[in-house]
């Protein structure tokens, strides 16, 4: 085998080995800069609109899809975020799913928290596509703002939820 | 997903979760790209050292992509949302293994030693061959039947006895090379050590994980660092005491300092205390040095990382000299692989040593790639544990890549000279079968976690009641 063909193979295998390496970094990129932003695309193809659609019901889709910064589109609530206690920064994409919280391990945001029951409040959807929030029996109580829940609730955008030590939110 | 064009009646219950994407076909790609690389390479070595590409380089392929394949197929079906880089790295990793072995198969002068000591030389690539294949069984039963990781939790205390049991046995089995880390049983030898490794894992998280609170919280703050009472030693110190006994009854460095080094890493992710780091450091520093006093077998191993080259070091082994003359001779680009001369090393060349051929063929870019992709799997567990929500599954992430990652720093660290040599192996390439079969394992338990982690939470049952609750509302 010639001196030269050896040569190209091993500078070819180790460019190979690093592309390698460079392939599987960019597959991790989608981790750093949040494997959201993919989804908020599709999300806003469909899962956003049906929930707008009760707000816009007249307006074709096709104008929907250009009405990116509209008025209504700005005032619904894209994610639930925590901005106190031990799980401070999670948040969670609002899709028409409920959200239950608690200590149990089942539970969409798992509270670590000593003042939090196992399943202390859910936040869900109602037919319009308001964020309701209502609190599920717990022993030290769910409160909007300063008030103690006792029936379900409309959630207004930014205000606090607090459950013991962990505050959440819903922001756009 | 439903359609744009709901009528509003119907829209809140057609919604359904957009999860993340499950990212099977980009495993799959590079699953395909980690089987090629090693085919090139098997290719390379051929022509390099015959002339010719190799006769088995067809069935080699095969194979590995057989084996590569089941792999994947099983997570498709049965953990579709898990990590997507694991299997591949994993796979590549066990594949240039596979060759490299190959390569040191192909030695004269491996052939002739073998011939002397043995009488006998027998192929170990083969061999290695069939202990990947029992890896992938392994790997594919838990991703089968390991259906939730915190049913592990339930075995805290029982995985602490079997571990005990697996880390005390070899004591009882004749030293091999100077070290007992084996259990003979009948033929065949297993290497207790590779799998205590994750069974103690699951001791530590699951244990660590109810005690958590009390060593995290009963401190006293001194100069910047929070004192633990001294009740609260008791763990660490029990620990400490085990891997110190490791060290002198099996005379092994690079065991000990891997259960120590696994448990501080755990016990600071669940304490969020550095002051455990501290500890830890100094403890493992003053054991090493107050048994390297007493134990020739460790001050023989301090020598030869000292003074490598000395007369007295030389005489009874050449083997860290030998390898560092591999990473030394193969510069930045390295000799090219089938060219390099890491057979001189002789006994352990394709076990212990194998990272030195990798040093001399592949040379610094190669060995940065290689660590790379080690790097990688230690960061895809890490990643699974910020990602899982049970704190039971993220200290096991986090404790089976930290042992992961230390076991690459010890063998890697010691083959180089950067601290004393321990009879560890490099996980996946390393030639021998508990080392394959037990990081399979271990990657298998790590993409039962991620796929649990990374599964969008299930869609949201009809509830009965809403209409009839929602009709109430103003």
């Amino acid at each position: 085998m010639s001196e030269l063909t050896l040569t190209v193979m091993r500078l070819g295998f180790l460019a190979v080995l690093w592309l390698f390496v460079i392939v599987a970094v960019q597959v991790i990129r989608s981790d750093l800069f949040g494997t959201r932003v993919t989804q908020r695309g599709s999300r806003r193809e469909s899962g956003r609109p049906q929930q707008q659609a009760a707000r816009q019901q007249a307006a074709p889709p096709q104008q929907r899809q250009q009405a990116g910064g509209g008025r209504q589109r700005r005032n619904a609530p894209t994610k639930l975020v925590v901005s106190e206690g031990t799980l401070t920064g999670t948040t969670v994409a609002l899709q028409g799913q409920t959200i239950t919280l608690g200590r149990a391990h089942d539970s969409t945001i798992v509270l670590d928290d000593d003042y939090a029951s196992s399943r202390h409040a859910r936040i869900y959807p109602d037919r319009d596509g308001n964020w309701i929030v209502e609190d599920l029996g717990s022993t030290n109580g769910t409160y909007l703002d300063r008030s103690r829940l006792t029936t379900a609730t409309p959630i207004p955008l930014g205000a606090p939820i607090r459950i013991g030590k962990t505050v959440i939110e819903l922001r756009k | 997903m439903s359609s744009t064009t709901n009528t509003p009646t119907h829209h809140t219950s057609t919604i359904g979760a957009i999860g993340a994407p499950s990212r099977r076909n980009t495993e799959l790609a590079l699953l395909v790209f980690a089987v090629v690389i090693p085919v090139f390479a098997y290719a390379n070595v051929g022509l390099a050292i015959n002339g010719s590409v190799p006769s088995g380089l067809l069935g080699y392929g095969l194979g590995l992509g057989l084996l590569a394949g089941v792999g994947h197929l099983v997570v498709r079906k049965f953990a579709p949302y898990a990590d997507p880089l694991l299997l591949p790295l994993a796979t590549l990793l066990n594949g240039l293994g596979l060759v490299v072995i190959w390569r040191l198969d192909q030695s004269p002068r491996l052939q002739q030693r073998a011939k002397y000591l043995f009488g006998a030389f027998s192929p170990d690539a083969p061999k290695q061959l069939l202990y990947s294949a029992l890896g992938i069984a392994f790997f594919a039963v838990i991703i089968v039947f390991l259906k939730d990781h915190r049913l592990l939790q339930r075995y805290t205390y029982i995985s602490m006895v079997v571990a005990l049991i697996l880390l005390v046995a070899p004591v009882f089995f004749p030293a091999v090379n100077g070290a007992k880390i084996w259990i003979s049983i009948g033929s065949f030898t297993i290497q207790p050590g590779e799998f205590a490794k994750i069974i103690i894992a699951i001791f530590f998280s699951g244990y660590l994980m109810v005690k958590r609170d009390a060593l995290a919280l009963a401190s006293r703050r001194f100069i910047g660092l929070y004192l633990p009472r001294g009740r609260d030693l008791g763990p660490i110190i029990t620990v400490w005491a085990m891997s110190l006994l490791i060290l002198i009854f099996e005379t092994d460095l690079g065991t000990s300092l891997l259960f120590f080094g696994m448990f501080v890493v755990v016990l600071y992710v669940a304490t969020e205390r550095t002051s455990w780091i501290v500890f830890g450091l100094l403890m493992s520093s003053a054991g090493a040095v107050g048994v390297a006093s007493f134990e020739p077998h460790v001050q023989q191993r301090v020598q030869a990382w000292l003074h490598p080259f000395s007369d007295k070091v030389m005489a009874q082994s050449d083997q860290v000299a030998q390898s560092l003359m591999s990473f030394g001779s193969g510069g930045v680009l390295g000799t090219g692989l089938g060219q390099g001369n890491s057979d001189l090393i002789g006994f352990a060349a394709n076990s212990d040593f194998v990272f030195a051929t990798f040093g001399e063929e592949l040379g610094l870019a190669g060995v940065m790639a290689v660590l790379l992709l080690y790097g990688l799997i230690v960061e895809r567990g890490v990643r699974t544990a910020l990602a899982a929500r049970d704190p039971f599954g993220k200290l096991l992430a986090v404790g089976l890549s930290s042992a992961f990652a230390i076991q690459v720093f010890v063998v890697g660290g010691g083959v180089m000279g950067l601290i004393p040599l321990s009879g560890m192996t490099m996980p996946f390439v390393a030639y021998g079968g508990s080392s394959v079969i037990a990081n399979w394992a271990l990657i298998g338990i790590l993409m039962r976690i991620s796929d649990t982690a990374r599964r969008p939470a299930p869609a949201p049952i009809a509830n009965p009641d809403a209409e009839m609750t929602q009709v109430v509302r103003p």
